[in-house]
């Protein structure tokens, strides 16, 4: 993971470099460094909060899409214990582009689903970039249909490009299986917690996003369309992905201010990625408190208001 | 343009526009080519005599299609969009809204209301492509959300009729959202237990297909209608392969399980009534 980096992570990089150097030349020849360490360690820091305040909607896209960012799966690993994972949506087949199982998180037991895209090329192609199949999605209900069963919470974990535009998708009802999510989330028994851990993309997202409270992370994204596809089609120009980003509105900021969101959880300084275990602590912490809280609702009002927070959405007049 | 459209654009653009039928005697079919007289296939509902292609119908057609004579009954029909994002592209979306109404005469890509069909109490979507290519955004959902609320409360069937090429791109994620908005109403229908018959007419893809169009209790496309998640482009730029023919056509879908039905359009309306005299 080391060495991938965004062009204006770069200066970033550059001092990070310049520490370690410090750091190895004292430890060798016995030189204190530890003031001009410290120093540098400040600089980097101010620089971190710098560029990440005034990063466009286009660079905190391509951040969202960070290849060192973590995934799904290494939330689960850092947050939980005992995660069981669990496969297959009986019908047709397993999607490895989502993944779900059961899982301990603090003192609950709870069901976690998250999109799950890949780190090296192979696992990239095995998780089909993070682009489920019908089958993913489905999956995804039953393990929340089975969550609705034991009374355990959900939540979910959404990282995706969107859902995947082929074939075999259409033939078995790529459409259909996520407008069922849609329907059948909205009425579940239990409490849903679900977090945009990195690209929030259309409705292969929300698949997995009509939540009782919906978060996101810092530097994550959600749109109707990705940028690049919104250029093309509006532009007709590929390259207008920069203007296409600003006119979308698609960050986490954007979407607090537009109430599609509950909640902004911050990422470390320089972002998630620069510190994994981090951001999964502070996720922990934040999933706890909006636990505890939903599970003192009873189901009937859980529902209730969850209804009622997405029949909310929407600006019109009249 | 004197008599028909005279064009080389290959086939699938010339679909896009097929909504600019020009004023005359004659006109090219736009799927079979052939040329046919304007009155003819008016009189035909817009049905291709040469090639049955089911040429697209704007709301107010369609309900003259399905609804009983004076018994419609428009609702909803002041809300229009705010541009809360201030939206821009190469035009304004404040401008694009403009433009659309002028030319559609309506506010936003979907008529709402209630009327009677064949004597039954019903309350109707229907999709106008004419309107930003029937787009769902924030007004489209709104409508919809209530008329699936009125068919809730009255206990009337609802009957949608769609025809859209997905979310509004200039609501960015509040058009994403009423696919959500939509959806979650839609369970309260199903809880009430009132018929939904979902009709799906050319085009309909993206956002409207992955929320209320796919969940009607019934589903009942036209012949030849397009339907799918992502765009046949779309897909084709993704597998960089050629996509077999009538690949997410109504035929196709229904020999995939995703419809109920294909029915023509001259049996519509007595279709849904049947249907509909059998439910409740
Ligand atoms: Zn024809």
């Amino acid at each position: 993971m080391a060495g991938q980096y965004l062009d204006f992570e770069e200066p970033i990089i550059e001092l990070e470099k310049k520490i370690a150097e410090l750091k190895d030349i004292s430890k060798n020849n016995g030189i204190d460094f530890s003031r001009e360490i410290r120093r540098l360690h400040k600089k980097a820091n101010r620089l971190k909060k710098h560029l990440l305040s005034k990063l466009t909607r286009w660079q905190r896209t391509q951040l969202a899409r960070h290849p060192a960012r973590p995934y799904a799966m290494d939330y689960i690993n850092l947050m939980c214990k005992d995660f069981v994972e669990l496969h297959g949506d009986r019908h047709f087949g397993d999607c490895h582009s989502i993944i779900g199982g059961i899982a301990r998180l603090e003192e609950w037991s709870v069901f976690i689903i998250g999109h799950q895209k890949g780190r090296e090329l192979k696992e990239k192609m095995y998780r089909n970039f993070g682009m489920p199949q019908p089958e993913g999605y489905r999956k995804a209900l039953r393990l929340m249909q089975l969550a609705e069963k034991f009374g355990k919470p959900i939540i979910t974990l959404l990282d995706t490009p969107g859902a995947y535009p082929g074939i075999g998708a259409e033939e078995r009802g790529q459409a259909e299986a996520i407008a069922r999510n849609l329907l059948e989330m909205s009425n579940l028994s239990v409490p849903i917690i679900a977090v945009i851990i990195g690209e929030g993309g259309s409705g292969g997202a929300l698949a997995l996003g009509v939540g009782d409270r919906v978060l996101m992370l810092e530097n994550s994204v959600y749109s109707v369309i990705s940028p690049e596809g919104c250029a093309a089609i509006l532009w007709e120009d590929c390259k207008k992905v920069e203007e296409a980003a600003e006119s979308l509105c698609l960050t986490a900021d954007d979407l607090f201010k537009l109430s599609v969101i509950d909640e902004i959880v911050k990422e470390p300084l320089g972002g998630a990625h620069k510190n994994i275990e981090a951001t999964a602590s502070i996720l922990r912490r934040v999933l706890r408190r909006h636990l505890k809280e939903l599970l003192s609702i009873s189901s009937k009002s859980l529902v209730f208001q969850r209804k009622r927070k997405f029949r909310r959405m929407g600006v019109f007049s009249e | 343009m004197s008599w028909f459209i005279r064009s080389k654009t290959p086939k699938e653009k010339l679909k896009v526009r097929r909504i600019n039928i020009p004023e005359g005697l004659w006109l090219k079919c736009d799927s079979c080519r052939e040329i046919i007289y304007r009155s003819e296939l008016d009189r035909n509902l817009k049905v291709c005599p040469k090639c049955n292609y089911h040429h697209r119908m704007n709301a107010f057609e369609r309900i003259d299609l399905l609804i009983d004579d004076g018994t419609f009954s428009d609702i909803d029909s002041n809300i229009s969009s705010e541009d809360p994002l201030r939206f821009r592209d190469v035009k304004r979306y404040k401008e694009r809204l403009r433009t659309y109404t002028k030319k559609t005469g309506l506010r936003d890509a979907v008529v709402c209301g209630k009327g009677t069909l064949n004597g039954i109490k019903v309350q109707m979507c229907v999709m106008d492509f004419g309107f930003m290519g029937g787009s769902m955004g924030s007004v489209v959902g709104e409508k919809v959300t209530r008329a699936i609320e009125r068919a809730v409360s009255k206990r009337d069937p609802l009957i949608a009729v769609s025809c859209s090429g997905g979310a509004r791109m200039q609501e960015g994620i509040l058009s994403l959202m009423q696919m959500a908005k939509t959806s979650s109403a839609l369970s309260e229908l199903y809880e009430a237990k009132v018929p939904y018959i979902s009709v799906l007419t050319d085009p309909v893809t993206g956002g409207v297909t992955a929320s209320f169009a796919m969940l009607g209790d019934i589903i009942i496309a036209e012949p030849g209608t397009l339907i799918g998640f992502a765009g046949p482009r779309v897909i084709e730029q993704t597998i960089k392969q050629k996509l077999p023919e009538g690949f997410q056509r109504s035929e196709f879908l229904l020999e995939h399980g995703m419809l109920d039905m294909i029915i023509h359009r001259k049996d519509l309306k007595k279709t849904i009534s049947n249907i509909l005299n059998l439910l409740i």
